[in-house]
């Protein structure tokens, strides 16, 4: 049994019904990440003595009926920005380099409810600030389909440890696209929840009103597995809602017969690459063959998503990061001597040049006398695109449209020209500042070979709705079927 | 020239929830530094906060105490700057929507009239840790048990004119704010702590001056020194032809001067944004009917009841109501059957005597109103007379004792027997013999002295009026 090949619950059917020990699995993929990882940098931190341990323990609560859930036994590796029990939790940042939390994220609690094992921290961009793992101060991530190209990000480590087999599931965070976009550059399937459906407590914030966890793998059916058990009302995080419980059977019954489905017009305009263009117009034919319903609609509104994301992202960054100053935990400069220089020397070598570029930018954009011009207007911006996404999804069921305007970036190639990296969040911050639920999931490659994504935009907490196209669109297709190492 | 001085004040509050405003530990004054520390009030990187909902319930009884408008639709806001007693570099507080606004609290000008001062807003914040300096180490440590406990603001106009309506105001709120149990207001652990705005100009002229901001006032005495220090260095400016500048400055209570700490030229920009961690938060209108239908009695309405149902005189109702204490005294003695007006001149009198004496404050006290009103009880039945009642009390306040085992244990209760009298008496007259022969002597006055050895050897346990009585007998018999 090749457990690197299989999908998350296939491995933990494998172990309910003893045909595996959760031992047998966890080594596997600790050994392959031992053996492999040092060519694709997916983690910053492997808990191969942790894993081990737990795995030992785990197997006896399954024994005894302790954990009887589809994931029990099932190793998982989690995003660096959320916070794990005495191990190492960094954000990719020198400032957290030697961070280690006193306490576990919700969702870290939840995993151990359902008696997943952790495998360790995974690689992204510097405190989620990026689209390439490229910012990342333990350095890139390779996409594992070709590896001088970017796994995207900020969940770079999370996407590729699943597409190069080193973990069959993962959990990531999304910002402003950032689960979404590196699992389309990978060609695996993720889960962008609805604002508030997952508890963020322990999450370590970017922007708190657009931040949320969820769930990646290698399929749609995998994703809702690992939704279903970090998802619902968290009494610590007063932004998490308390919503219709999540029907795992009705999210993989594979259906949209009869469903409507809207292609935002300006998501297959200008700036799409050809190949996106048309892997996103093949499959709106399939959901048709499906029995779905396709129409392009026009969406103006579009355009004022990457500055007002950006604007409001940076102003609560700039506040979130703050608390990195040198004195309580984190990188302290050895040069400081006096307050003032804890603060400006601990900060300005602590953080790399995108966090500081962002910091910086949100500094700006509250000052007295630009937070009308800025963030005011921003957040006016703000609620035309809500406006208009919930307008939409009054005639639609699920919107459709690309996840990113092209596939994986060779590395290097974006990094100098940052502009050019922020318009490639085009397709997926309207999402994040609608606070919708969206799904990405692999449609096709580039003549390069590089997987081509989607993504399913849905209603507020309905992930059941996208999570159930996606299966219907992956039980007929086979692109999240291929693996870089086939 | 004739000057004005106009003032208005901050007046920051701790409240006295159990807990933080955001997170589950204790609010509890005096623990070791850093006991009462969390991942949450301590800014742990991805940690959240929660608001405690006594805090939203303290804060609309303020308000509705203080005669507010309450803000149905309420938001936090975050006010960013670096310091090490600031954990997260953010504060959370309200600007945009504070949570009460518009309000009023009537106070006694310096003639003694009423005059009504206006509340601006209250809006609800957390409080700073607290930074240490160790001379010997030669560094800043900090203390974050205080990060987190909840405050309110309550920020007047500038409607006061003179240092005694600010003392009526912020008692007035004192008593408010410790009737509706929302905080102790104890100045010296910085429970109740006042800004002043101050700022002077010509009399009759409609533009304000100048203002300064004083901090670092401790108590109603250095509140009344600093203003009038304040008020008088910059009415010498202005007569002297220079200016005053925007700038907020520390009173030293020691010194008594106050010196500049900033000016408004390094004010700093806190970059206010809506708080994203928090949600909105609605307030029905059943929540504030609730709030109000369970408002405990305020000193106002105290006052009132006093003087129509219990027939104090004004003066006794204002002295009572000072404090909470003196009220729960009060109000239990009348209970346990004490007249009121009795138990009213004990407290304003004795007791209050033995607190200024020991120097203890009034919520520090140990006097119960069940020895209270069975010292007066006593007294009341002339078991013991009103001296021996003074002495019981004192050592009742001072050492707990129990006031009736006291009496009887030292053999203090009145000789109500009047047969015991008379071999006392005699004895003093046989003792006395020169007095007794000048009084004898058509000399009167020396029934004076013979009744001072008498009432001596009954060691004041019996009536007065009784011995004297029973002397004259027995000198006009012999």
């Amino acid at each position: 049994m090749n457990f690197l090949k299989m999908g998350a619950l296939e491995i933990g059917r494998a172990i309910r019904e003893k045909q595996a020990s959760v031992r047998e699995v966890t080594e596997c993929f600790l050994d392959a990440i031992e053996k492999e990882d040092s060519i694709y940098h997916c983690y910053n931190t492997v808990c191969r003595e942790e894993a081990l341990q737990r795995a030992d323990e785990v197997q006896k609560g399954i024994d005894e009926g302790k954990y009887t859930g589809p994931l029990a036994g099932v190793p998982v590796g989690i995003k660096d920005n959320i916070c794990t029990k005495g191990v190492k939790t960094t954000c990719s940042s020198k400032i957290l380099e030697n961070f280690v939390p006193p306490y576990n994220a919700t969702v870290v609690e939840r995993l151990l409810d359902a008696g997943l094992v952790f495998l360790g921290k995974l690689n992204m961009d510097e405190f989620a600030m990026g689209s390439t793992t490229e910012t990342s101060a333990t350095g890139v991530t390779h996409n594992p389909w070709n590896l001088d190209c970017v796994p995207g990000g900020s969940s770079g480590g999370a996407a590729a440890a699943v597409a190069a087999e080193l973990a069959p599931i993962t959990l990531g965070s999304d910002t402003g696209g950032s689960i979404r976009q590196p699992a389309s550059f990978c060609g695996i399937s993720g889960l962008k929840p609805t604002y508030g459906a997952v508890s963020r407590y322990g999450l370590i914030a970017y922007a708190s009103s657009l931040d949320q966890i969820g769930p990646m793998a290698k399929s749609a059916e995998d994703c809702a597995a690992l939704f279903s058990v970090i998802e619902g009302k968290d009494e610590k995080d007063g932004t998490s809602m308390p919503n219709p419980p999540f029907d795992f059977a009705e999210a993989t019954k594979g259906d949209v017969k009869g469903k409507k489905i809207g292609i935002p017009e300006e998501y297959i305009g200008e700036g799409i690459a050809p190949e996106v263009k048309d892997g996103i117009l093949k499959a709106a034919e399939q959901f048709k063959a499906l029995g779905a319903e396709v129409e392009f609609f026009p969406m103006p509104s579009v355009k004022y998503a990457i500055p007002a994301y950006y604007i409001i992202a940076c102003a609560e960054a700039c506040s979130n990061l703050s608390r990195y100053d040198g004195i309580k935990y984190g990188y302290k400069s050895p040069e400081a001597h006096d307050l003032m220089s804890v603060y400006v020397k601990s900060r300005s070598e602590g953080f790399g040049m995108e966090v500081k570029r962002r910091i910086m930018l949100g500094n700006f954009v509250l000052s007295s006398g630009y937070y009308d011009a800025y963030y005011n207007k921003a957040l006016k911006a703000k609620k035309i695109i809500q406006d208009a996404c919930f307008k939409a999804l009054e005639t639609y069921d699920f919107l459709l449209g690309p996840v990113a305007p092209t596939t994986a970036l060779k590395i290097g190639e974006s990094l100098s020209d940052p502009l050019k990296m922020y318009l490639g969040d085009i397709y997926t911050v309207m999402i994040n500042l609608a606070g919708l639920p969206s799904m990405a999931i692999p449609c096709g490659f580039d003549a390069q070979n590089m997987p081509i994504g989607m993504q399913l935009i849905g209603k507020p907490y309905k992930e059941a709705e996208i999570l159930s196209a996606a299966c219907a669109y992956q039980n007929v297709t086979d692109f999240h079927k291929k693996s870089p190492k086939n | 020239m004739e000057w004005e001085i106009v003032m208005g004040l901050e007046v920051h509050t701790e409240l006295a929830t159990k807990t933080k405003i955001f997170c589950g530990c204790s609010t509890e004054f005096g623990a070791g530094c850093n006991e009462h520390v969390c991942e949450i009030c301590s800014g742990m990187p991805g940690t959240l906060p929660k608001l405690n909902e006594k805090v939203l319930e303290y804060a609309i009884r303020t308000g509705l105490a203080t005669n507010c408008e309450i803000t149905r639709h309420n938001k936090f806001d975050r006010k960013n700057y670096f310091y090490p007693d600031l954990p997260k570099a953010y504060q959370i507080s309200q600007l945009y929507f504070p949570i009460c606004h518009d309000g009023h609290l009537t106070v006694k000008d310096k003639d003694g009239n009423d005059k009504q001062i206006g509340i601006h807003e209250i809006h609800m914040e957390e409080d700073a840790g607290k930074l240490i300096h160790d001379d010997f180490e030669e560094c800043t440590l900090v203390d974050y048990n205080r990060c987190g406990v909840p405050l309110l603001e309550i920020v007047s106009e500038p409607d006061f004119r003179s240092a005694e309506e600010v003392i009526s105001y912020l008692e007035q709120l004192r008593g408010i704010l410790q009737f509706t149990g929302v905080s102790d207001c104890k100045m010296q652990e910085g429970s109740l702590r006042a800004d002043v705005n101050l700022s002077v100009r010509p009399k009759g002229q409609k533009e304000f001056g100048t203002r300064t901001e004083m901090k670092n006032l401790n108590s109603f005495h250095a509140i009344q020194r600093a203003i009038a220090y304040e008020a008088e260095r910059q009415i010498e400016l202005l007569e002297d032809g220079e200016k005053v500048t925007q700038e907020t400055r520390r009173w030293d209570d020691n010194k008594g001067i106050s010196y500049a700490m900033r000016s408004k030229e390094d004010a700093q920009d806190y970059k206010y944004f809506p708080e994203p961690d928090l949600p909105p938060l609605e307030i029905s209108e059943e929540t504030i009917e609730r709030i109000q239908n369970e408002m405990p009695e305020l000193p106002a309405q105290k006052k009132a009841r006093y003087i129509n149902v219990l027939g104090l005189p004004e003066y006794d109702t204002e002295v009572l109501t000072s404090d909470r204490s003196y009220v729960k005294l009060f109000e239990e003695t009348v209970a346990l059957g004490a007249d009121a007006k009795v138990a009213s001149n004990w407290i304003m009198g004795e007791v209050m005597k033995l607190l200024k004496d020991t120097a203890t404050l009034p919520e520090d006290m140990t006097l119960s109103a069940k020895d209270l009103a069975k010292i007066l009880e006593m007294v009341g039945k002339n078991t013991i007379n009103r001296g021996t009642g003074k002495t019981v009390l004192e050592k009742v306040f001072k050492e707990g004792v129990d006031p009736e085992a006291y009496v009887k244990e030292n053999n203090l209760a009145q000789i109500t027997d009047l047969s015991a009298l008379r071999p006392v008496i005699e004895e003093v007259i046989a003792n006395n013999e020169k007095s007794v022969n000048e009084y004898k002597g058509g000399k009167t006055q020396a029934m004076g002295y013979i009744m001072g050895q008498a009432m001596r050897a009954l060691k004041g346990k019996a009536p007065a009026q009784e011995v004297q009585k029973l002397l004259k007998e027995m000198l006009d018999e012999n």
